[in-house]
């Protein structure tokens, strides 16, 4: 009975956890338009989420270009056509790995700096005074920052499968030998713009994915020191999950 | 002042960078030439078989890409399939016996249009019908004509009991 209880307790407490995303997310869709007013404040925040996550992107799509360069030859050379090595290419980072290894390393970069940001904002009562001068704290940190993600999310990606092509390139073309003309001839013939389409609009979902877990779990922090560590933990293990669990969904609509 | 200029600046080059990627992506990965299908003119062509022919593949003469396909269609008033091919302007002296054939290019890689021409003194015109097509081949038929010919050899070779041949 008693167990059954519990279980009963953390279904509702799941539930409910779930709501107050949604009504938070729902508030800051219906506060956008006149957060977009104030636009400099935006502009900022894309420069913390986006421009400052520049480095960690590149350096990680080179590297994971350079692996499915690798990786893709050793596969591809097995069935005699290691000329589809840019298709495979780009196919792979323009859809998959672009969107969710950005997803994941903005998490980690930028999802975790906001979450503690706003985090300690709520500690030290900072978010209290602005709300004691009239001044929505929603509406002028919260919102700006959870945008600043939003927007910089698609970009970091496109970026993120641009170096990770010419990394594979480079170990593809340079360091085994496929054919450059026939590496970039047959990526043209087979991929679309459709394909691209594919990636932004992925990035773009994870985008506000992460955004949302970052600003709703640094703005809902227990104000003490451990709480804003949690809640940089929680931000790091939801935004992972849920990018992976959104990204299977958004796949199988969309294949 | 400095630091809102520095950070203005930064996330400036964030965001020309994002769309640059983005545009570099969308223009040099992907096959679909911005601007084409304006110009040129248009031939159509019956097969009875397309196989895995897709709109936008190339169209080609001795491998050389002088269009795309625009689309595929079932007609059915001959129970084929119509393809409408647009081939660019500058290739306007295809003699109007030439034979369209749907071929794969090597093992692995997508269909397309071979044009093989033909020896007519008049060209194609906008709107033509190539007569002679060949179809794509289907794997499967081949293989169970392989199998049929093969079996038609073995029956003599396994003796009378087998009904005569008619």
């Amino acid at each position: 009975m008693n167990l059954v209880g519990e279980f009963r307790e953390g279904i509702a407490g799941s539930l409910r956890a779930l709501g107050r995303y949604a009504i938070f997310f729902a508030r800051l869709v219906a506060e956008t338009p006149r957060a977009l007013l104030r636009f400099g404040l935006v502009v900022e925040q894309v420069h913390n989420a986006g421009a400052l996550s520049l480095v960690i992107i590149m350096l990680s799509g080179l590297f994971v270009g350079m692996v499915l360069g690798l990786q893709g030859f050793d596969l591809l050379e097995r069935f005699g056509s290691e000329e589809s090595l840019g298709t495979a290419a780009a196919l792979g980072l323009l859809k998959e790995l672009g969107p969710v290894v950005t997803a994941l390393l903005f998490a980690g970069r930028a999802g975790t700096a906001l979450a503690s940001e706003l985090g300690l904002m709520r500690a030290t009562d900072q978010l209290s005074a602005l709300e004691m001068m009239a001044v929505d704290p929603v509406r002028r940190v919260v919102l700006p920052r959870f945008l600043g993600g939003v927007i910089s999310m698609p970009l970091l990606a496109a970026i993120f499968s641009l170096i990770g092509l010419f990394g594979a390139q480079l170990v593809g073309v340079q360091l085994m030998g496929v054919d450059q003309g026939q590496f970039w001839s047959q990526m043209r013939g087979a991929v679309e713009p459709g394909d691209v389409m594919e990636g932004v609009l992925k990035s773009a979902v994870f985008g506000v994915a992460c955004s949302l877990v970052a600003v709703y779990e640094g703005y809902h922090a227990v104000p003490t020191a451990e709480g804003v560590g949690r809640a940089t933990t929680r931000t790091v293990v939801i935004s992972s999950v849920s990018v992976l669990l959104l990204d299977y969904m958004l796949t199988a609509v969309m294949l | 002042m400095r630091q809102t200029r520095a950070i203005e600046l930064g996330t400036g080059l964030f965001v020309l960078l994002g769309f640059a990627a983005l545009f570099f992506l969308v223009t040099q990965v992907t096959s679909r030439e911005f601007g084409l299908g304006q110009g040129g003119y248009r031939l159509t062509a019956s097969f009875d078989q397309v196989g895995g022919l897709k709109p936008g593949a190339p169209v080609s003469m001795s491998g050389v890409t002088i269009g795309r396909v625009e689309s595929i269609a079932y007609d059915f008033g001959e129970y084929r399939a119509q393809v409408t091919l647009r081939i660019e302007p500058e290739f306007d002296r295809i003699p109007d016996d030439s034979d369209a054939s749907i071929l794969t290019a090597g093992l692995l890689g997508g269909q397309y249009v071979g044009i093989g021409p033909g020896g007519s003194e008049t060209f194609f015109k906008d709107g033509d019908r190539i007569q002679f097509t060949q179809s794509a081949i289907v794997l499967e038929n081949l293989i169970s004509k392989f199998l049929f010919s093969k079996a038609a050899e073995q029956q003599p070779a396994d003796g009378a009991a087998q009904e005569p041949k008619p």
